[in-house]
């Protein structure tokens, strides 16, 4: 059997999508098909008291404006539910207005221009209401949520901390704050419905077919058997794409409507309040050690945004249960309801902002201790799972520091800030740990010969752009001993096999072994003799007691090195490397690409990333790529992502782990270390702009 | 976007004709309008595209500068040879801007033009005077970090975007207009744009239906030149704060001085008194600062924007250090 699995094949996908052949959501087109446009709030809270539609409705082309006044019925909102994506999400509902930018009408017309146009000229009048935006002045409201998106408890204990705190002989108290946050994806979220004898297709740009499907379905109260959820090629989804928006649903409304395929498309400005955003969070900090950096203690408390209208608690202390050994520990998770649009995950939900604090008060520690960080966390490495007290099923996080120190070349760094110049700039190096849970879901998959020599691979599973595609095609092609160009991969459609689709990492593990069951089975068939034509068979994969007996987690280290202008404080990385073990690596190319994009991703959470909130309107003023500033390829010199060899035999039968969100998790932390490194400035409010690096330039030079 | 009628004359004359009918508006590179139109900022109901019209050209003029056709791409100017050589500052400028795709389609004179980049002015659900006169400003009390500390008002603190335009300022620029009775008239660069005062909703002094038909350069001035563009990531951002300088020193004094600054105020911000005080000044670190203070004596801060008085100080100092050391 050749060795397919693990091999840096291209993307199978990469032609179709660099030539156009690949059809997004708004690139597909129907025969009659019209084009919806949405209107959204421009209140924060309250009501809509008339919605004058009478000069959008004389425009010719015009075809339906649809409000709560005249919208079908639809299936209510729950607030509970086991699947928060599956759950029906009723539109144009009622006159109340819970968040600026909350859909209120829909108008379809013969044309994109047209719909646009009348949309504009609908007059919506509100009665406002009085609504709380501010994150800084809820903690009064904050609660406990009592536990988080995967299940764990928003609180965790063990030992006495407030005592090992107060004894500690070197201790760190900090505050940090991350902000509003948006995906920012390529693609702005886009659904093309249309109806036949009764049953509904949606194609659209998803993550997960199956809660989508569920959701349609149960919105528009409809048989399961009378929904079709297409989703083939998704460009970039990082969470926001969890969710069923307003343009499926109001598309599937509007089509049945006018008995004719309708299409909507959220422009970039509307995807700011629209869909969701990852949390705003305030986060306190505390680590207590002995002199030698032994920590006696850790305490990681977080409050985070929550919408009124939809809850999400934000997991942000959850790895820190994990990250170090201290015998003395808490952890406290706290939402706060607040009158804006929606939080939800985004890219590494918890780790990606809770690793920017815990990596940094690290950091603050190791410099009150005048210790080298990275020695530091070597020194505070834990023998099994801290709190849960199980053995880890594997955790490399000490190699993945060492080999990284060795390729950075850490031993250049300076200890001691403002040190390291070239010309008009202030150099500093700075590292944090990268953890991130890691979950097996259940799947099914099917594999289907088309003769002797060619497979089919269905799966509702997507590919977000990961290379869910290419991964597939190499399990299947090695497990069956095909050319890979002789498998076909169908994901996307939600009459294939049930997936959990792609989030939380666990997409390409998930079906993989769901996958690698099917073909076993089928090799299986062959052998005792059934005949290759046409034989099919579904596998699947359930999550056995392994995820209860061991703490699993992928790990890695990030290492920065930044200038600061001198002058300016202009923060501009040099290099970055992040070093992963994430168990066996299916594909490096595509797992590579995963990784420095979510390092990427890290820099931009670190110094630019932030989603302005006018806490006057409660909406976000920054509504395109313009104002959201994400990195740009000249922030990004020099990039590169190393992964370790490993297979965790307790993961799943391919022993491999996610790798979609492990590069973002920590490497913000890593920015943030060397900016401190380099000048002094220990900026603990994110981003880490100019303006917050300046005081700490001008105390330097007097 | 509203719907909207267009034509494409191809001669000035008709273009100028074109224009005069009501809610006509001229469109080059459309690399900002087309943006403003979707989102129904702009809402004009005809459009005159110029974009074939002969004003292409980069050509010397007698006095030794240059003339510069309206719809040069700001790719072309800025790989021009002589803009290169001689005005070096303005070829910086221009590549400190937008990316490579919007240079390539936005020309001068449309840089020129750009609206401001004021998160309230692009969003019609929020107030702004400028948008909508009348309505209030919401950047005065919410959101204004990239705002104005010089010459604002309480109607307007926006900020003119360009780059080029900061460097033309530098440069004493003179912009040549067609009006609609057929003349042609130059106006400063500095007079082309206009502080808020209570009429944010003019950008610049032109009069309806008046055409840009070129830039032009005096001949290159003697000494340095540079421009330096501090901003929140390594490109595609426009600046908070830019200086562009040219200074010219001999035997250790400063025999002329040039600056304009952006990011600061609604257009190119000539800090005048810095100019005066630089000329005859000793060449070294006490004239900078001084002039650097100089040039933000009059600047009024927001809540968000307090961090670009000190910051224009660092960087006025710092380039025209640089400048002067040939650093």
């Amino acid at each position: 059997m050749a060795q397919v699995i693990g091999q840096a094949i291209d993307r199978i996908d990469g032609r179709a999508k660099v030539t156009g052949a690949a059809a997004y959501a708004a690139d597909n087109r129907a025969e009659r098909m019209a084009f919806g446009s949405i209107v959204t709030a421009t209140i924060a809270c309250g009501h809509v008291t008339s919605i004058d539609a009478n000069a959008a409705r004389r425009m010719p082309g015009v075809l339906l404006v649809m409000t709560h006044g005249n919208a079908p019925k639809q299936a209510p909102f729950q607030a509970k539910a086991d699947d928060r994506h599956a759950r029906p999400k009723p539109q144009l509902a009622s006159d109340k207005v819970e968040y600026f930018g909350q859909p209120v009408a829909l108008v379809v017309a013969e044309t994109a221009e047209t719909a646009r146009a009348a949309a504009s000229a609908i007059v919506v009048t509100y009665e406002k209401a009085e609504g709380a935006f501010v994150l800084e002045s809820a903690s009064g409201a904050a609660y406990n949520p009592g536990k988080g998106p995967t299940g764990a408890p928003s609180d965790s204990k063990l030992g006495d901390f407030d005592k090992a705190f107060a004894d500690a002989s070197v201790k760190i108290d900090a505050i940090y704050k991350t902000p509003y946050q948006a995906h920012a994806m390529m693609e702005p979220h886009a659904s093309l419905a249309s109806w036949q004898d009764g049953k509904l297709t949606v194609t659209s740009s998803l993550q997960l077919v199956e809660s989508a499907h569920k959701s349609i379905a149960d919105t528009l109260k409809l048989e399961p058997d009378k929904v079709e959820v297409i989703s083939e090629y998704v460009g970039g989804g990082f969470g926001g794409k969890l969710p069923v928006f307003g343009d499926a649903i109001l598309a599937a409304l509007a089509a049945r409507e006018l008995n004719r395929p309708v299409r909507v498309a959220l422009t970039r400005q509307q995807m700011f309040h629209v869909t969701t955003h990852r949390p705003a969070s305030i986060q306190r900090v505390r680590l207590g050690a002995e002199r030698d950096g032994t920590l006696s203690a850790i305490a990681h408390q977080s409050l985070a945004q929550s919408a009124r209208a939809d809850e999400f608690a934000e997991p942000i202390v959850f790895s820190t249960r994990s990250l170090y050994a201290a015998p003395n520990r808490m952890t406290s998770q706290r939402i706060a309801a607040l009158d804006l649009p929606v939080a939800d995950s985004m890219r590494a939900p918890g780790e990606a902002i809770g690793l920017l604090a815990v990596e940094q008060a690290m950091d603050e520690l190791a410099v009150r201790l005048d210790m080298d960080p990275l020695e530091l966390r070597l020194r505070n490495e834990p023998k099994e799972d801290p709190e849960k007290k199980v053995p880890f099923s594997t955790r490399a996080l000490v190699p993945c520091l060492q080999e990284g120190a060795r390729r950075f070349g850490w031993d250049k760094r300076q200890a001691r800030p403002g040190q390291v110049r070239d010309g008009n700039w202030l150099l500093g190096m700075g590292v944090a740990a990268a953890i991130r849970g890691n979950f097996l879901r259940e799947a099914e998959a099917r594999v289907t010969m088309e003769s002797e020599r060619h497979a089919v691979v269905e799966m509702d599973m997507t590919d977000i752009g990961t290379g869910s595609y290419t991964v597939f095609a190499q399990i299947a092609a090695e497990l069956l001993d095909l050319p890979v160009e002789n498998i076909k991969v169908k994901l996307g459609h939600s009459s294939y096999p049930d997936t959990p689709g792609s989030g939380g990492s666990f997409g390409a593990s998930s079906c993989g072994a769901a996958l690698h069951d099917a073909c076993t089975k089928l090799k299986a068939k062959l052998a005792k003799g059934e005949g290759a034509q046409g034989l099919s068979v579904t596998g699947s994969v359930k999550p056995g007691d392994d995820y209860k007996r061991y703490s699993q987690y992928a790990y890695g280290a990030h290492f920065a090195e930044v200038g600061i202008e001198q002058t300016t404080g202009e923060v501009r990385l040099r290099r970055m490397l992040g070093v992963f073990a994430a168990g066996r690596i299916l594909n490096p190319k595509t797992a590579h690409s995963q990784l420095i994009g979510g390092m990427i991703w890290g820099l931009g959470s670190a110094l630019h990333e932030d989603a302005v909130l006018d806490p006057r309107l409660g909406a976000f003023v920054t509504q395109d790529l313009v104002h959201y500033h994400v990195p740009v390829h000249a922030d990004v010199p020099q990039v590169e992502a190393v992964l370790l060899d490993e297979f965790d035999a307790h993961a799943n039968v391919l022993g491999s782990k996610g790798v979609g969100e492990l590069g973002i998790c920590g490497a913000g932390a890593a920015v943030a270390n060397a900016v401190y490194n380099a000048c002094g400035a220990r900026v603990r409010d994110y981003p880490i702009t100019l303006d917050k690096v300046l005081p700490a330039l001008t105390r330097r030079q007097g | 976007m509203r719907a909207f009628t267009y034509e494409r004359p191809a001669d000035v004359a008709s273009a100028m004709k074109a224009a005069s009918q009501p809610g006509a508006s001229f469109i080059a590179g459309g690399t900002n309008l087309l943006d403003l139109m979707k989102i129904d900022v702009e809402q004009p109901t005809h459009l005159v595209d110029i974009s074939r019209l002969p004003l292409r050209e980069v050509g010397e003029t007698a006095d030794g500068g240059l003339r510069i056709g309206a719809l040069v791409s700001n790719t072309d100017l800025a790989a021009d040879q002589r803009v290169r050589q001689r005005y070096p500052v303005l070829a910086m400028a221009l590549l400190n801007g937008a990316s490579g795709q919007l240079r390539n389609q936005a020309t001068a004179a449309g840089n020129l033009l750009q609206r401001t980049r004021c998160p309230y002015f692009y969003d019609v659900a929020m107030p702004c005077n400028k948008r909508q006169p009348g309505s209030g400003c919401a950047a005065l009390a919410g959101f204004n970090r990239m705002h104005a500390i010089l010459g604002a008002s309480q109607a307007c603190i926006a900020v003119h975007p360009s780059d080029m335009a900061v460097a033309m300022a530098a440069l004493r620029a003179e912009i040549e207009v067609q009006t609609p009775a057929g003349l042609s008239r130059k106006v400063p660069i500095a007079e082309l744009h206009r502080l808020p005062g209570q009429n944010p909703e003019r950008d610049t002094t032109l009069a309806r239906g008046e055409l840009i038909t070129a830039i032009l350069l005096p001949p290159p001035p003697a000494g340095r030149q540079t421009y330096r563009k501090v901003r929140d990531r390594a490109s595609y951002a426009f600046a908070l704060v830019s200086v562009a300088a040219i200074v010219d020193t001999a035997d250790g004094k400063i025999r002329d001085a040039r600056l304009a600054l952006g990011g600061v105020a609604h257009k190119p911000w000539v800090p005048k008194e810095a100019e005066r005080e630089l000329v005859g000044a000793a060449a070294d670190a006490g004239s900078y600062e001084a002039a650097a203070r100089a040039a933000t004596r009059e600047a009024r801060t927001y809540p968000h924007n307090e961090f670009k008085v000190p910051l224009t100080e660092r960087l006025v100092a710092r380039t025209l250090s640089d400048l002067a050391t040939g650093g």
